[in-house]
């Protein structure tokens, strides 16, 4: 099936925005969801998302963002149902894997319930939450603090529609009779953040994984319907904090799109320069934690000194380490330090003379070779279908980055290389993300001599509205592929934003990952699928 | 840094007044001065890094602002092993049971350092329906660092701080026996280092 095939069938709707969504009817989405994913020469193979929604009087509803990993066509569907009691939608799991988590996601918010999922509980909030926070008619106030102790649920409920149309819950227990389970997190030191796993264990063995999200769940989706456009980007740099910039060039790209805005050249050069030193950043903090979760400290310090390097660079010209709030709405919030080209350059030329000593004290090491090398494999098709993007997937043969297959900013215009591998071990997600380094300070090298002269930043109304429609935008971020929705009804504020968060596909894919290796293995998997849990939880 | 640099020394000066006021002893306040010395320089954290307050707290255990200088360099993952709660990152309502489990799990005497404008207010997130609005609604804070995240001479700053009281506690018949009611609230929530 192609998009046009969908476009044609009775009842649907292409929907205002750039985004091209298409409103089908809820009893269609199985057969077109079944029909694009295993269309012969473009299936979409990669769901990129599931966004709950709640429009009011429409109804619940979802929309599905797919693409095809190969060709990186894109088709997006909306589908609504008007029943607020006991909403229901037909689940997409099992053709998609990343599904799986994402529709339990719009379960925890919607209270929309999907119909053959498997394993149908509460993703981020406490399992006896009331209520579904993410509702327009939902009360703020209905779930107060608590401080007793939170019980898990040892089953879970799968749905099925019954012929009649009448609905039966079927129990499926979490881990099995003979199941050993030990439970990792939140207050793990080495589970980069609050991140909480229940492991199943058969000797030493995983044979489970179930990632228990939300301990640093602080309802930003929600908050954001709530807070003008300018005042939503305050939240993207507190998501993936290791990729404040991308995120922020996410959101500004959605509503300067949407808005028609257009940015300064000199602003693009400056955002695209500020992307791929947050992505050094981030990828030696990677190198620095990875190696330190196997017990080396000196790697550690490696990776802090450069980084201190760029955190220099980045508060002379923003004013924060950190957090930076640099990218605005039609450019950037001030314009760059008069020494910032020189000490650019300066670092390029420092990172690549260093790299060396990464790699000899611990790519040659027999630590990474018998840590690293063919443990935790993750095929290329399960990266696909899971939704991997990053250098995880790019690890396992898929050539993912949106640098490439969506050019935005300047990256049409750069000459790089897309670092794939194709071995999907841990050592091989290890090394694309350090070859990403020195990728990232050739795109730097050819940028930072040719920021033009002019404005660095757009003037734009006092009032930002967007026109009605759903709009996306999309960025390479740090950990893959990081995207931004806005459906907007007009107003100075979304009536939603949704963040693609990078990291729940790959906390996700733990479960795949891992099984099959030793308990030891899955510190040093987990460190090197690089997730960032406040990105995860939102 | 010198005594008359920091702030809030009206603070300190108010808590040693209380603790002279009953009288001190010749002897026990020697053994205190040398054990709070001891205490003050090795103070063990268990670091309850949830979000980005985290990183900047990696950044102080490394090299270029490398905390050992100052005796806090040790972070221990085990409550039972720690003196300082050090809170780094937004407290979510499904976080904050497990918070007061850690708190009620260390042994005393326990301090707990608030780090970042999360844990003291909220911060970004105060309008949220799952962020509490300051761990000092679920435990006793000694020292508040704000910032989002604070910068590491911030971090210094607050945990210099917290040395300062730990000096002058009286430990021996005091601090070493005292049983803090963690659900009262009410000990050491005097807002202490306002870097």
């Amino acid at each position: 099936m192609k998009r046009d095939e969908v476009t044609g069938i009775a009842g649907a709707e292409v929907c205002a925005g750039n985004a091209g969504v298409i409103s089908i009817p809820a009893g269609e989405l199985r057969r077109v969801a079944e029909g694009l994913r295993r269309d012969k020469d473009v299936p979409m193979d990669y769901l990129r998302d599931i966004v709950g929604m709640d429009w009011g009087e429409e109804g619940l509803g979802a929309i599905y963002f797919m693409e095809s990993a190969g060709t990186g066509e894109r088709v997006a569907l909306k589908v609504a149902v008007t029943d607020r009691e006991q909403p229901l939608l037909p689940t997409v799991s099992d053709l998609w894997k990343t599904a799986l988590i994402k529709e339990r996601e719009v379960f925890d918010f919607f209270g929309i319930r999907f119909a053959g999922h498997p394993d149908m509980r509460r993703l981020f909030l406490r399992e006896d939450w009331k209520g579904w926070p993410l509702r327009k008619d939902y009360d703020m106030d209905s779930n107060p603090l608590r401080l007793d102790n939170e019980t898990n649920a040892d089953t879970t409920t799968e749905y099925r529609l019954l012929p009649d149309g009448t609905l039966e819950g079927v129990a499926h227990p979490v881990f099995g009779e003979g199941d050993f389970v030990i439970n990792i997190g939140p207050q793990h030191p080495s589970t980069h953040g609050a991140l909480r796993m229940r492991v199943a264990l058969d000797g030493e063995t995983v044979t489970k994984v179930d990632p228990i999200l939300g301990y640093i769940h602080r309802g930003i989706e929600k908050m954001n319907e709530s807070l003008t456009y300018p005042q939503t980007l305050g939240m993207t740099d507190r998501l993936d904090y290791l990729s404040a910039h991308q995120s922020r060039h996410a959101l500004c790209m959605c509503i300067e799109r949407a808005a028609g805005i257009e940015v300064p050249e000199r602003a693009v050069y400056i955002r695209a320069v500020m992307d791929e030193l947050q992505r050094i950043d981030s990828h030696l903090i990677f190198y620095a934690c990875m190696v330190l979760d196997m017990g080396a400290m000196t790697p550690f310090f490696y990776g802090f000194r450069e980084r201190e390097m760029i955190l220099d660079i980045f508060e002379e010209t923003t004013g924060g380490r950190l957090i930076q709030h640099y990218n605005v709405i039609g450019g950037v919030q001030a314009d760059i330090h008069p020494d910032f080209c020189r000490k650019v350059r300066e670092f390029t030329a420092h990172m690549r003379s260093v790299i060396k000593d990464y790699h000899d004290i611990f790519t040659d090491n027999v630590i990474a070779d018998t840590r690293l090398k063919g443990v935790g494999l993750l095929s290329g098709e399960d990266a696909v279908s899971l939704g991997c993007t990053g250098a995880t997937g790019r690890a396992s043969g898929w050539a993912n980055d949106v640098r490439k297959r969506h050019p935005y900013s300047v990256y049409g215009k750069v000459d790089f290389r897309q670092v794939t591998r194709t071995e999907g071990d841990s050592f091989a997600r290890y090394l694309v993300r350090m070859d990403e380094i020195l990728e990232s300070c050739r795109i730097i090298d050819q940028l930072i001599d040719n920021i033009p002269e002019g404005g660095f930043r757009a003037k734009t109304k006092p009032v930002i509205k967007l026109p009605e429609g759903i709009y996306t935008a999309e960025v390479e971020s740090s950990r893959g592929e990081f995207g931004v929705m806005i459906e907007s009804r007009g107003d100075k504020v979304p009536y939603r934003l949704h963040f693609r968060s990078t990291g729940l596909p790959l906390v996700h894919a733990m479960d795949t990952v891992c099984r099959g290796w030793k308990i030891a293995d899955l510190i040093a998997i987990g460190a090197s699928l690089d997730f960032v849990i406040p990105d995860i939880d939102r | 840094m010198e005594y008359e640099d920091f702030k809030n020394n009206d603070y300190l000066e108010e808590m040693v007044r209380r603790l002279n006021a009953d009288g001190a002893g010749v002897v026990l306040t020697t053994a205190d001065e040398l054990i709070d010395w001891g205490r003050s320089n090795s103070v063990w954290s268990l670091a309850l890094g949830t979000s980005c307050c985290a990183i900047e707290f990696m950044a102080l255990g490394a090299g270029r602002y490398d905390m050992a200088r100052f005796g806090f360099e040790v972070t221990r993952n085990s409550p039972r092993q720690a003196d300082l709660l050090l809170v780094l990152g937004t407290i979510t309502y499904r976080m904050a049971p497990l918070m007061k489990r850690l708190y009620d799990q260390m042994a005393e005497p326990k301090y707990v350092v608030a780090v970042g404008g999360c844990t003291i207010s909220g911060g970004p997130f105060i309008k949220s329906y799952n962020v509490v609005r300051g761990i000092d609604q679920i435990i006793p804070v000694d020292v508040y660092i704000p910032g989002c995240p604070p910068r590491p001479e911030a971090f210094y700053y607050g945990l210099m701080q917290l040395q300062r009281k730990i000096k002058v506690e009286r430990f021996l018949g005091g601090v070493n026996r005292r049983q803090k009611e963690a659900d009262g609230c009410e000990a050491g929530t005097e807002k202490g280092g306002e870097a």
